[in-house]
């Protein structure tokens, strides 16, 4: 092994793996194995073997030679141990005798320790019906999950109103900052381009009515209304509702959501509380940011494109909008950021306890925001609707 | 010290996931100021058994009574009660990973006691100096080897003083001698406050040094098979699973079925 050829070498190159099958007579066969049988190897399949030419008739009996094996590693015993299985299930005794010591011993070992009942796992799937059935169950537990959250929420929400709950001050200020004033340049720069693209398309259409001074009132209205909440929405549904998931995911997977509830602090006043009210404080802030932004946009396009300088554009604007525009847009923006903590918290208590399963969680929780928060808007626009406001 | 009225008693529990039965019919009783020792192969539900008893998963049949109330008969309130008296550690330690080590062992002292910050700090630094980590309280969970994890997380268990502590393989990733010291500070604690210990564990030597009560959990039968003080149980019992468990393996009892 000192040559300069073998040290390059990793792995000596071993050499092809061959058997013979030399019948002995009475339903005995000789398996003769040569060369190596190694993992890197092709190796036969035992049914090939003990279907050969030489193992014809009623086989009773395989015994081994071993005299020309190389080199073995699990390979081997793979093959065998597939040998022994089909060996019980036709009634072939297996006599162990001409194997090397060490594939003796380790088969043995494999063999010493019975397998548990009941522990393998059945590959086969269900019936279809059985499917759609623990599918529906299934939606069933996760609607009554999800009600009872709410209503641990609400019940937490009413102890920290009457004083019962301690809320955690520095966890909360935490939060302010990180869905405050971090989100700040992701929304300018979405509701900003948002404001520009509404100005743009509306400039278009109203150029050829020679009505450019109404894109004011387009994108005051739009952005104000509903549209700068629903960006915010979304940016911080992707934000800021997968940072809960996952935080709160990765908690469940460490047990530390099961060391606080032996504790006996509840995970819904220590975890989500302060969450649901950092949220619930900035999401109207950032939406009235947002808003100046998406108007900022428009008041660019105006400009450079239309030839309205900024002091028509702003009075345009002031008188296209009322202070029920902005309210409307607030109450999107608080009810959004009372579905993105509580989905995002939600996904992250059910997390189950493993590196996928926060992935699992995560996405779901962003999905089921979006999903909330498209049609919490079409709602809150029918109410307005019907309210006439 | 067995001669007073019993502490938890654990009647006819059933455990099960779902459909799936880990263990059934488990009757024992542990007394003021025991060790006790959970026991078995691994997967017979050791951990499931000490998760029922502190409140984490609901039995599917039977009863956990401490001090002779049923811990899921009472209402919500009490039980907040009864989890105040326990102290828990984790098989990984389950620190709170955004808070610094003084700041998880402060987070139960600022839940329930009146004490200021400065005392607050104080204990805090007691308790990791008692578990060996002088010097660690303003490291953060992810800064810390597995091992210290573990102490960190004994040394939030022991925060409160509770009445009963629970241990999760608390010598799992010790190294020999913390695991030692570990051992010593179990018996320690016992002598000067009293407090009854519930320990999940595979040690031999832990479970002889320490253990002065037990139950030993099959797999196989999914129930217990085994009850009492360990050192009792491997000279009389004749089963054979729990002896060859006792003796790391060796050879059967001399009189089977005796």
């Amino acid at each position: 092994m000192t040559s300069s050829a073998d040290r390059n070498q990793i792995q000596p190159a071993s050499s092809r793996c061959c058997w013979t099958v030399e019948p002995e007579g009475n339903g005995t066969i000789r398996l003769l194995f040569e060369g190596d049988w190694k993992l890197d190897q092709t190796l036969p399949k035992p049914a090939e073997i003990l279907a050969s030419d030489a193992a014809e008739g009623t086989l009773r009996k395989v015994r081994f030679d071993c005299r020309a094996l190389a080199g073995w590693d699990s390979g081997l015993l793979v093959f065998l141990r597939d040998l022994d299985r089909i060996a019980g299930q036709r009634r072939i005794e297996i006599d162990r005798a001409g194997l090397p010591e060490g594939v003796r011993k380790l088969l043995d070992l494999a063999a010493a320790v019975p397998e548990r009942k009941g522990a393998r796992r059945s590959v086969e799937r269900d019936p279809f019906l059985d499917r759609v059935g623990a599918t529906a169950m299934a939606l069933g537990k996760s609607a009554a999950q999800t009600f009872t959250f709410i209503g641990e929420c609400t019940v937490a929400l009413g102890r920290l109103v009457t004083g019962k709950a301690r809320l955690q001050r520095s966890d909360l200020l935490v939060f302010i900052e990180d869905c405050g004033v971090s989100a700040l340049p992701i929304v300018t720069l979405l509701s900003m381009l948002f404001g520009l693209i509404l100005a743009f398309i509306g400039a278009v259409q109203l150029m050829m009515f020679g009505a450019q001074i109404y894109v004011a009132d387009l994108v005051g209205i739009a952005v104000v209304r509903v549209m700068g909440a629903v960006m915010c929405g979304i940016i911080m549904a992707g934000r800021t509702g997968a940072a809960f998931a996952a935080q709160l995911g990765t908690m469940q997977v460490n047990q530390e959501i099961d060391a606080l509830k032996t504790l006996g602090i509840s995970p819904i006043e220590f975890l989500v509380l302060p969450r649901l009210l950092a949220l619930c404080l900035m999401m109207p802030l950032l939406c009235l940011y947002a808003d100046l932004m998406g108007i900022a946009g428009g008041l660019i396009v105006a400009v450079w494109m239309l030839d309205i300088n900024v002091v028509q554009y702003l009075n345009q604007t002031l008188h296209a909008l009322n202070m029920s525009h902005f309210l409307v847009g607030v109450a999107h923006a608080l009810v959004f950021g009372v579905l993105i903590a509580l989905f995002g918290c939600l996904k992250g208590i059910q997390c189950g306890r493993s590196a996928s399963a926060v992935g699992e969680a995560t996405t779901s929780a962003v999905v089921a925001c979006i999903v909330a928060i498209v049609v919490s808007t079409a709602l809150i626009t029918f109410i307005c609707n019907v309210l006439k406001v | 010290m067995n001669a007073q009225k019993p502490h938890i008693v654990v009647q006819d529990l059933t455990m099960a996931y779902g459909s799936f039965v880990v263990q059934s019919h488990l009757t024992f009783t542990i007394h003021r100021g025991d060790i006790f020792i959970i026991m078995g192969d691994s997967g017979c539900g050791k951990s499931t058994l000490l998760n029922h008893m502190v409140g984490l998963i609901e039995p599917a049949k039977g009863e956990v009574l401490y001090d002779g109330v049923s811990f899921w008969d009472s209402p919500p309130a009490d039980r907040d009660l009864l989890l105040r008296r326990f102290g828990l550690l984790y098989q990984s330690g389950a620190l709170w990973s955004s808070m610094t080590l003084a700041e998880n062992i402060a987070l139960p002292l600022r839940e329930y006691t009146r004490m200021s910050g400065a005392e607050i700090r104080e204990l805090a630094s007691l308790k990791l100096a008692l578990v060996g980590l002088t010097g660690f309280e303003d490291y953060y969970p992810s800064e810390i080897s597995g091992g210290m994890r573990k102490r960190a997380g004994l040394a939030r268990a022991m925060a409160l003083d509770p009445d009963i502590l629970f241990f999760d393989e608390p010598s799992a990733g010790l190294d020999p001698i913390s695991a030692r010291l570990l051992d010593d500070l179990i018996l320690e604690l016992r002598a000067s406050l009293g407090t009854t210990f519930v320990v999940v564990t595979h040690e031999l030597a832990s479970i002889f040094t320490i253990g002065n009560n037990s139950v030993f959990l099959d797999a196989e039968r999914k129930t217990m098979i085994a009850a009492g003080d360990p050192k009792q149980m491997l000279a009389e019992c004749r089963d054979p699973k729990v002896h060859r468990f006792l003796t790391r393996g060796g050879p059967p009892p001399a009189r089977e079925n005796g």
